[in-house]
């Protein structure tokens, strides 16, 4: 019996030893035992953040998602950086900067006795290192995916490659270091939205002997057109000049920062003031926590200390207990109902005034944002610059609605075809079917009869607004970073099919002020440009934006000197726990 | 034996080539694909064919088959969208925590099971009898996610005894020679850690295992009544065994056969439950990762892993059939 046991129990046993040696020493961890404590008092510690999930990787240029960036932001440092909290643009590794008279060429001057956490110097060589490594990238470096924010604001690369995806021009020519801290970017026209787009994280400055060291820029592509990195730059040795250092990474457990003791900046005590504060905690962990309620219940028992994308629902839970707290991040983005003005009868703009005022936003507002939305009166946030408080408005009013299709000479009800996606929540918009709903019943009050159609959001929904097939149709946007050329520029800057506006003409005016604006290099002069721009855009109503949501973050009572940024892009330097 | 193993083991191979065309065509057929998931609303109709062209998704489904089953055959797997990790290193990373989850569950539905199954039979039709009925009916019509958000809201933030997430406290850092905590804990000499883990893996080896406790428990029931009115049962009562020796000897052991082969059944279950438990636990296993992989349109992980998960249970139950063998003389004399 002992021996047949046996018999059974040492196959078994080899079994799992070669699974154990096979599968084993892939992740990097330091071997230190016992636990750090969340200390009192402020200073030190370790703070938990549940993140929804694990970075792609840690080279700012080559990712776009949400939790790269956040992890990014602690290690790496932009030329120029946000104002907490808002989208204003003030001094990062650049003191201070101007234009040329053309508005091409910028001159930065570098903050001076910084080094990046390798000890080299941080210096203009470095700056213009990683400007032209980004704009010399080939092959799959230049699919959209790939470096989704350098196509976004700089558009193309070096070399032109027609199969990539990325454009053929590009508005970076050239990066010179004049002297050991001055830089100057030569664009190939004049350009100011670049400027809010340098705050991003894909234009982090790195180490340039860590990025050769560790081969950066190294891999292959498989046969499925994958690329994969071959150098550890991006997993192992992510170097930069910011408050926190990378120490070790376990896919899928946890992400560990520690505090740069060489950090140029000194401690500050102001939460509010970024210039230079080194991080008062000694550890920062993201751990991933994909699952809403399981982020939620780690926060409870206290396994995190905080967390982001906090759902509608979890809110009042959080807020009646006394131990936890949730944050608001100012409202960045703006749900829409869009129109495609070359479709009859949206081409009449009576009739689209006549939907403006058909739609009960307030009520949808009061309904289905858990209190946390504002009814949006223009196509931008107004926490950013080149908002109007005075365009027109549109409160709800039915009667108004059918005296102007009567005018328009139209046979009441009117027929439209309202889309909205299925298989999804964004962020200005939770529910999109709910929303739908209450604005289709006050429509049908206004005079006009409503066909709903829906399709699976992706690719279905948003191929077909693409496509510029749907009439009415619920959408939105969520701005990456402070220009109002990121929301209306987007939208209207360029004729789109979306829109309709491929073939109308009625936004032409609209088009060309935004392309002068785009590139005005007076700042004044640029806020009066957009803020005209939006009167005229909510004149014309090439849709109604309706929402603008403010998301939530959580933490424990005893977290303070988180200040949630607009755009996503906030410290942890400013935090600290008990 | 030998012929028998390699025949089994030769069944693979029509076995993988199956499950790789169903997996394969049918996360094509799913809507989307992996453009919109990396881009959302910046999805423009550019982008998406610059990154459809990059996979070669633009081609036709013939030929991407024909690429994919010339890669299988040099066995290569690709790299992961998302990550851009190879497959291979990423489900190594994440099998050892499935492996251990399933372990502790299995060990928990036989522990707690059998003997439930075992003291239900011997109280035949009485109060602890109906009892282990309701309780394996309630163990097997609970959803594992609600057994599990419940589990976590009793015992961790109620009560605050164990914890919710992941698979050790963040705050612990041991060298991990092999990924599985336990073993690594042990290696480390680290009591701490040792405990740490466990206490981790209590809450999903009881969500994870509680369908299969119940089974246990009630084929347990049967076959023990099965047994105890064998003929062998009565002559060892006759010859003056005392009855824990008649229980143990005799009636337990001839009733594991049919309950082992319930247990081999389970690593089925125990496998596609663990996607669920690994989700609402963040337990980092190939559970959530393939979970991942679908809402990404991961195509590569989801071939990948869907592949070795195929190969597991294949050899797991290959390990259960030859365990039969050693329990019953009978069929392994009889080959």
């Amino acid at each position: 019996m002992r021996g047949k046991l046996l018999k059974l129990a040492l196959p078994c046993v080899a079994f799992f030893a070669l699974i154990a040696a096979g599968c084993g020493g892939s992740n990097n961890t330091s071997s230190s035992t016992g636990g750090t404590g969340t200390s009192a008092g402020g200073g030190g510690g370790t703070l938990v953040f549940g993140s929804a999930a694990d970075p792609v990787a840690l080279d700012g240029i080559l990712v776009s998602d949400g939790e790269s960036s956040r992890v990014i932001e602690q290690i790496f440092e932009t030329l120029v950086d946000l104002k907490p909290g808002t989208t204003d643009v003030e001094p990062g590794l650049a003191e201070s900067w101007e234009a040329s008279a053309d508005g091409t060429a910028w001159t930065f001057h570098l903050r001076q006795g910084v080094k990046f956490s390798d000890g080299t110097d941080f210096n203009a060589d470095a700056v213009c290192f990683n400007f032209n490594r980004w704009y010399n990238f080939k092959g799959s470096f230049q699919n959209p995916s790939a470096t989704y924010y350098w196509q976004t604001i700089f558009g193309g690369f070096a070399t032109y490659d027609p199969k990539s995806g990325a454009p053929k021009d590009s508005l970076y020519k050239s990066c010179d270091a004049t002297d050991a801290n001055t830089a100057v970017i030569t664009l190939t026209s004049p350009s100011s939205s670049f400027l809010a787009g340098l705050t991003l994280t894909p234009f982090s400055i790195a180490s340039p002997k860590a990025l050769t060291d560790f081969k950066a820029d190294e891999g292959s592509v498989d046969a499925d057109g994958i690329f994969h990195p071959t150098g550890t730059y991006a997993t192992e040795h992510p170097t930069g000049t910011g408050p926190f250092m990378f120490k070790s990474w376990t896919r899928g457990d946890k992400l560990v920062l520690v505090r740069n003791p060489n950090y140029w900046g000194a401690a500050s005590d102001n939460p509010t003031e970024f210039n230079g504060t080194g991080a008062k905690i000694d550890q920062l962990i993201f751990r991933p926590i994909a699952d809403n309620a399981a982020r939620l219940q780690a926060l409870q028992t206290g396994e995190i200390n905080g967390y982001d994308l906090v759902e509608p629902q979890d809110i009042p839970t959080i807020q009646s207990n006394t131990d936890l707290q949730i944050l608001d991040r100012p409202a960045f983005n703006v749900g829409y109902v869009g129109f495609n003005i070359s479709m009859p009868p949206l081409d009449n703009p009576k009739v689209r005034q006549a939907i403006a005022y058909g739609l009960d936003r307030q009520g949808v507002i009061d309904s289905f944002y858990g209190g946390r939305g504002e009814v949006a009166k223009e196509f931008m946030p107004p926490s950013l610059f080149g908002y109007a408080d005075d365009v027109p408005e549109y409160t709800y009013d039915p009667a108004k609605s059918k005296q102007l299709l009567q005018d328009a000479g139209m046979t009441l009800p009117v027929k439209i075809d309202f889309w909205y996606p299925t298989d999804v929540s964004r962020p200005y918009m939770p529910d999109p079917k709910r929303n739908f709903e209450a604005f289709a019943a006050s429509l049908d009050k206004a005079g006009f009869k409503v066909v709903p159609h829906s399709a699976p959001w992706s690719p279905d929904y948003l191929g077909k607004s693409d496509e510029g097939q749907l009439q009415v149709y619920l959408l939105g946007w969520t701005g990456d970073f402070g220009d109002p050329d990121d929301f209306i520029g987007v939208f209207f800057r360029s004729p789109q099919k979306q829109w309709g506006t491929t073939t109308s003409h009625e936004m032409d005016g609209v088009q060309k002020l935004l392309e002068q604006a785009r590139t005005e290099t007076d700042q004044a002069k640029r806020t009066q440009m957009y803020q005209e721009a939006n009167r005229q855009i909510m004149t014309i109503l090439p849709g109604v934006p309706y929402a603008h949501n403010k998301p939530a973050l959580a933490f424990q009572a005893n977290v303070s000197g988180y200040v949630p940024s607009p755009v996503d892009l906030q410290s942890f330097a400013t935090v600290s726990v008990g | 034996m030998l012929r028998f193993v390699i025949r089994r083991l030769l069944l693979l191979i029509p076995i993988l080539i199956g499950v790789s065309i169903l997996v394969f065509f049918w996360i094509r057929a799913l809507p989307g694909g992996p453009a919109a998931a990396l881009l959302g609303e910046r999805a423009t109709p550019q982008a998406v064919a610059a990154i459809e062209h990059q996979y070669g998704l633009d081609k036709p489904i013939y030929v991407q088959y024909e690429r994919y089953a010339r890669q299988l055959a040099t066995l290569k797997f690709g790299n992961s969208a998302t990550s851009r990790q190879p497959v291979t290193t990423e489900f190594r990373q994440r099998f050892p925590a499935t492996i251990e989850l399933a372990l502790a569950a299995g060990l928990f539905a036989v522990v707690f099971g059998i003997p439930l199954g075992f003291i239900a039979a011997k109280r035949y039709r009485s109060p602890v009898d109906h009892a282990s009925l309701v309780l394996s009916l309630i163990g097997i019509s609970t959803p594992i996610f609600f057994l599990a958000l419940l589990l976590k809201y009793v015992f961790s933030v109620r009560l605050g005894w164990l914890p919710t997430v992941g698979r050790m406290s963040v705050l612990i850092d041991i060298p991990h020679p092999t990924n599985f905590y336990l073993l690594d804990s042990i290696i480390a000499l680290n009591w701490t850690a040792f405990v740490d883990v466990s206490k981790h893996l209590i809450l999903p080896a009881i969500a994870l295992g509680s369908i299969p406790l119940a089974i246990i428990a009630r084929i347990t029931r049967a076959s023990v009544l099965d047994v105890q009115n064998e003929d062998y049962v009565r002559t060892a009562q006759a010859k003056g065994l005392g009855p824990h020796a008649v229980d143990f000897h005799h009636v337990l052991r001839n009733a594991m056969l049919p309950i082992s082969t319930i247990i081999g059944l389970q690593v089925g279950l125990l496998l596609s439950g663990a996607v669920l438990t690994e989700t609402v636990f963040a337990f980092p296993g190939i559970g959530s990762w393939l979970v991942d992989a679908i809402k990404a349109r991961n195509y590569p992980v989801i071939q990948g892993g869907v592949l070795f998960v195929a190969i597991i249970v294949v050899f797991v139950n290959l390990l259960v059939d030859l365990s039969y063998g050693f329990l019953n003389p009978r069929i392994r004399l009889s080959k």
